[in-house]
């Protein structure tokens, strides 16, 4: 008896030596946890920098001890890094309590606390890569929208531009003037809720290739439009692709051929693979972000099932989503979960926590991942983004141009995809640009300027 | 100036009540009675240099003399108190002895730290308690007729019960006390004694099947009305502690089973039957997603243990306040949030420590009525202790229970005190059993030895 006692004891000792070593570190850095303002006012706020040591965010002390928040790239890391005063955000958010605490040499605290000067927070390096967030940031231009590009390999987030944008060193200050602004503060990039136009063929094809095997072979005959119970459908431009095979009707985008192919698909079935696909399901990132929506149900009516095959109806999509899909069909099916804290490391450059790449889980089976590859890679070299082939890598995709409304001129420009070389370096995208139209026009261009900068 | 004094003090308060906690496993190992008080007086010392540091670094950062005035109160009244017991009682466990004195400092200093008046009012409540535990060793030892008031028990313990369920108000979430003017009373604290002296009677000499089901229905009874007045914690220590006396009485490993099985029927029921158990389940499984409402004590519970460390933030460094009812229910958080995980992990050893010597007499003691006493406080204390550390760290759902001796509230203070002083009893009365044993054993070898004699004669 007294032993079974002393068993739980036991047990309850080594749960919390385990809560605390394993668990603690995750835990107290939420933001509910009043003690951030208690270390915020003993110590220096740590610095940000990119994976090359740039300088993302750092804390400037004038000499009557007055600390200043200062970001040395001003708008272009805004939400990917974020800001401190009134709220947190991005980097500054997720890695709160790292940049709070010092683990400097014990000798140098103790010197400090003797002569009454605060300790200087931890270093936090990131995995946005400097080069690379500027290129994107400069291509997206005077735009609104979003880029996102990681890394399918290892799940490292190595750019996040959102536009509109703001500067975060006018947040304390000026947080008024930036608010009244046109939702600068939302970061596109994981809160962004887009319609996906042709982008989402991507999910459509798969759930085909789900119902009738990865050999299947579909052919259809475009005409230039198509109709079913009233409605009627067609492609983009007005263009006739008459006779395609699935490779044909994905790289050339036929909206004919996928309003057909859906309506004749499972859409139960269709929910369930979306689902799996982290439509209306939780991310796993650490950004706040807004779920991705698939709307269709077995109770949709034609017109909506037809809008729907070729990302039109209610769907709703947010650019990080689609480029972790990109980068699990890269990867062979496997995610590999999102980050952008790549570790933490002390004032002499001693590593004190460090992420570990991890797996999420297989998006999609390999054969899928296979053919989907193929798919993706006709689009670049016949289809719709022949821009984007280049003797450096090899680059795949889907451009999408996704109306919000009837006006034509009101059209989401699309690209999603990856690029890759043999020696095993690669890079998955998402480009969104608001309002432009044409897929191939806007966005994929911005995908070659990041794809060159990656690949150079 | 002051920091670098928090922070080394700090190490060192970690360090002395490790030494302790160590001394509080050897002394058990040792048989040599000189040895044995060598390390009694030294764990004395460590607890009193541990006290003198925690109030220097509070006064050193408040630079209020009235912590030192505190300070010196505490100081003479513990030293005071502890001369006496030895002189009275020479036969007690001076381990028992340190550990409360040891406990009962560290609630005091923690509750300095969290609130002055509070502690003012615990430390006269300690006094009050102490006075009681200088006398009920002696009352254990006179009085005989402590296993013939069967009913007696049962009847106080069940109408104070009943008392608080009628006209206590709800005060989080529970019913717990009966207001008298001044002071309250939580009833429930002292019903854990008459129950297991109850049980004890009960069980002692009779283990036939009729008895132990009066005595079910007795202790369901407590139990019941427990649970009705929603306090969870005094429902589930009262079902261990009889659970554990019925199955050490009868040895029938089958009762035992059955109440085991009983018991898990019953808390399934009243996870279907009651939302607030359902609350409180919740916010075991995941205390963050409700953080600003049910799940805000827990989660800030988890911040303040996570953020505090190994070593502790020092006192007045951290935000234990952040942290509601942090005085009684969450103490052990905040304990930990200021002086460390090892300090909190030392204390709670120190607790444990205090079981195992509950459970030895319980062994040693040849009458099984005070066998099952024993026991039956030993299960108490142990399983409470194991309840509110388990329910602050997440370990299992918090039922809001206190820390026995270091807990603010008076109820809880002077039952606790009591029980350790019923202990010290029976380890008085077991070395009486020794000597009667003895001289039994010294009269046959003499008779013995007469009958030889006359032989060879």
């Amino acid at each position: 008896m007294a032993y079974c006692f002393i068993a739980i004891f036991v047990a309850m000792i080594g749960y919390i030596v385990y809560f605390q070593v394993f668990k603690a570190e995750d835990i107290i850095n939420n933001s509910y946890n009043k003690r951030h303002e208690l270390f915020a006012s003993r110590m220096i706020r740590g610095d940000i920098v990119s994976a090359e040591g740039d300088v993302l965010a750092t804390t400037k002390v004038s000499e009557s001890g007055k600390e200043t928040r200062y970001y040395p790239h001003g708008n272009m890391y805004a939400h990917a890094v974020g800001y401190c005063e009134n709220g947190t955000t991005g980097v500054e958010e997720q890695a709160n309590f790292s940049l709070l605490r010092t683990h400097s040499f014990i000798g140098n605290q103790i010197y400090n606390m003797l002569t009454e000067k605060k300790n200087k927070g931890d270093t936090v390096v990131t995995t946005l890569k400097s080069k690379l967030q500027s290129v994107a940031y400069n291509a997206l231009g005077s735009f609104n929208g979003a880029v996102v590009a990681i890394d399918p390999s290892n799940g490292r987030i190595l750019a996040m531009v959102s536009k509109p944008d703001f500067d975060p060193n006018d947040v304390k200050e000026g947080y008024e003037d930036i608010i009244s602004n046109d939702s600068v503060l939302l970061n596109r990039a994981t809160q962004g809720s887009y319609t996906p136009g042709s982008t989402f063929k991507i999910f459509t094809t798969l759930e085909y290739l789900k119902e009738h095997g990865s050999d299947a072979a579909y052919t259809y005959n475009c005409t230039g439009q198509i109709s079913m119970d009233g409605t009627t459908v067609h492609c983009y431009g007005n263009e006739v692709h008459g006779q395609l095979d699935l490779e044909h009707a994905f790289a050339e985008s036929c909206n004919c051929a996928y309003a057909n192919m859906g309506l004749n698909l499972n859409i139960s079935e269709f929910q369930k693979m979306t689902k799996k696909m982290l439509f209306n399901s939780a991310l796993p990132i650490e950004y706040p972000y807004t779920k991705s929506s698939f709307s269709l149900s077995k109770d949709s009516s034609t017109a909506s099932i037809m809008m729907g095959s070729f990302g039109q109806d209610q769907i709703t999509v947010s650019p990080m989503h689609l480029a972790m899909v990109a980068a699990a069909i890269e990867n062979n099916g496997m995610l590999m979960k999102p980050y952008v804290i790549d570790h933490v490391e002390n004032d002499a450059g001693d590593i004190v926590t460090e992420t570990e790449r991890e797996e999420y889980r297989n998006l999609l089976s390999k054969n899928n991942a296979k053919v989907m590859q193929k798919l993706m890679e006709a689009t670049v070299n016949y289809g719709t983004a022949t821009a984007l082939q280049s003797s450096k890598y090899k680059a795949a995709g889907k451009t999408g141009s996704a109306q919000v409304s009837d006006s034509s001129d009101d059209t989401h420009s699309w690209f999603v995809g990856y690029a890759n070389r043999s020696s095993g370096k690669d890079l998955a995208i998402a480009v969104i640009v608001e309002k432009q139209g044409n897929g191939s026009r806007y966005a994929v261009p911005i995908a070659k300027k990041v794809f060159d900068a990656y690949f150079d | 100036m002051i920091e670098i004094l928090v922070q080394v003090s700090k190490i060192i308060m970690i360090l002395l009540l490790c030494l302790y906690t160590i001394e509080c496993f050897t002394v058990m190992t040792r048989k040599d009675a000189e040895v044995r008080e060598q390390i009694i007086n030294r764990q004395r010392k460590f607890a009193f240099m541990l006290h003198f540091l925690a109030y220097l670094i509070m006064f050193a950062v408040k630079m209020d003399i009235k912590y030192l005035v505190f300070y010196a109160v505490q100081v003479l009244i513990f030293t005071l108190f502890l001369n006496l017991y030895d002189l009275f009682y020479e036969k007690a466990s001076p381990l028992v002895v340190n550990n409360m004195v040891l406990l009962l400092m560290i609630g005091l200093i923690m509750l300095t730290r969290l609130n002055f008046e509070h502690a003012i009012r615990q430390f006269v409540f300690i006094v009050a308690a102490i006075v009681l535990c200088v006398l009920v060793p002696l009352i254990i030892h006179k009085l005989t007729f402590l296993d013939k008031l069967t009913w007696v028990y049962a009847a106080v313990g069940i109408l104070a019960l009943l008392v608080v369920f009628a006209t206590a108000t709800v005060t989080g979430g529970a019913k717990l006390s009966i207001d008298l003017g001044p002071v309250s009373i939580q009833p429930s604290e002292f019903v854990k004694i008459t129950y297991v002296f109850f049980v004890a009677c009960m069980l002692y000499k009779n283990t036939e099947f009729k008895q132990v089901l009066i005595t079910t229905a007795v202790a369901a009874t407590h139990v019941l009305i427990l649970v009705a007045s929603r306090d969870l914690g005094g429902a589930l220590i009262l079902f261990v502690a009889y659970m554990v006396m019925t199955f050490v009485a009868t040895k029938d490993i089958r009762y035992f089973l059955i109440i085991f099985a009983g018991g898990c029927l019953a808390s399934v029921m009243a996870y279907f039957l009651f939302s607030h158990v359902q609350i409180r389940v919740a916010n075991w499984l995941d205390p963050f997603s409700d953080i600003t409402g049910t799940g805000l004590q827990l989660s800030q519970s988890l911040f303040a243990i996570g953020t505090g460390g190994w070593l502790g933030l020092g006192l007045f460094q951290g935000m234990p306040k952040s942290i509601p009812v942090v005085e009684s229910d969450f103490i052990f958080s905040a304990i930990s949030e200021e002086m460390g995980l090892i300090f909190a992990l030392s204390m709670l050893l120190v607790c444990i420590s205090c079981f195992i010597m509950f459970l030895n007499i319980a062994l040693q003691i040849k009458n099984q009525f005070y066998k099952l006493i024993a026991l039956g406080l030993g299960c108490v204390y142990g399983f409470q202790v194991f309840l509110m550390v388990g329910g602050v760290t997440k370990f299992i759902p918090s039922t809001g229970v206190t820390l026995p001796l270091i807990s603010y509230g008076g109820s809880s203070i002077v039952s606790t005190v009591i029980i350790f002083s019923i202990i010290e009893g029976l380890y008085i009365l077991r070395e009486d059993e020794g000597e009667f044993f003895a001289k039994k054993r010294r009269k046959t070898r003499e008779k013995a030895q007469k009958g030889r004699k006359e032989k060879e004669q």
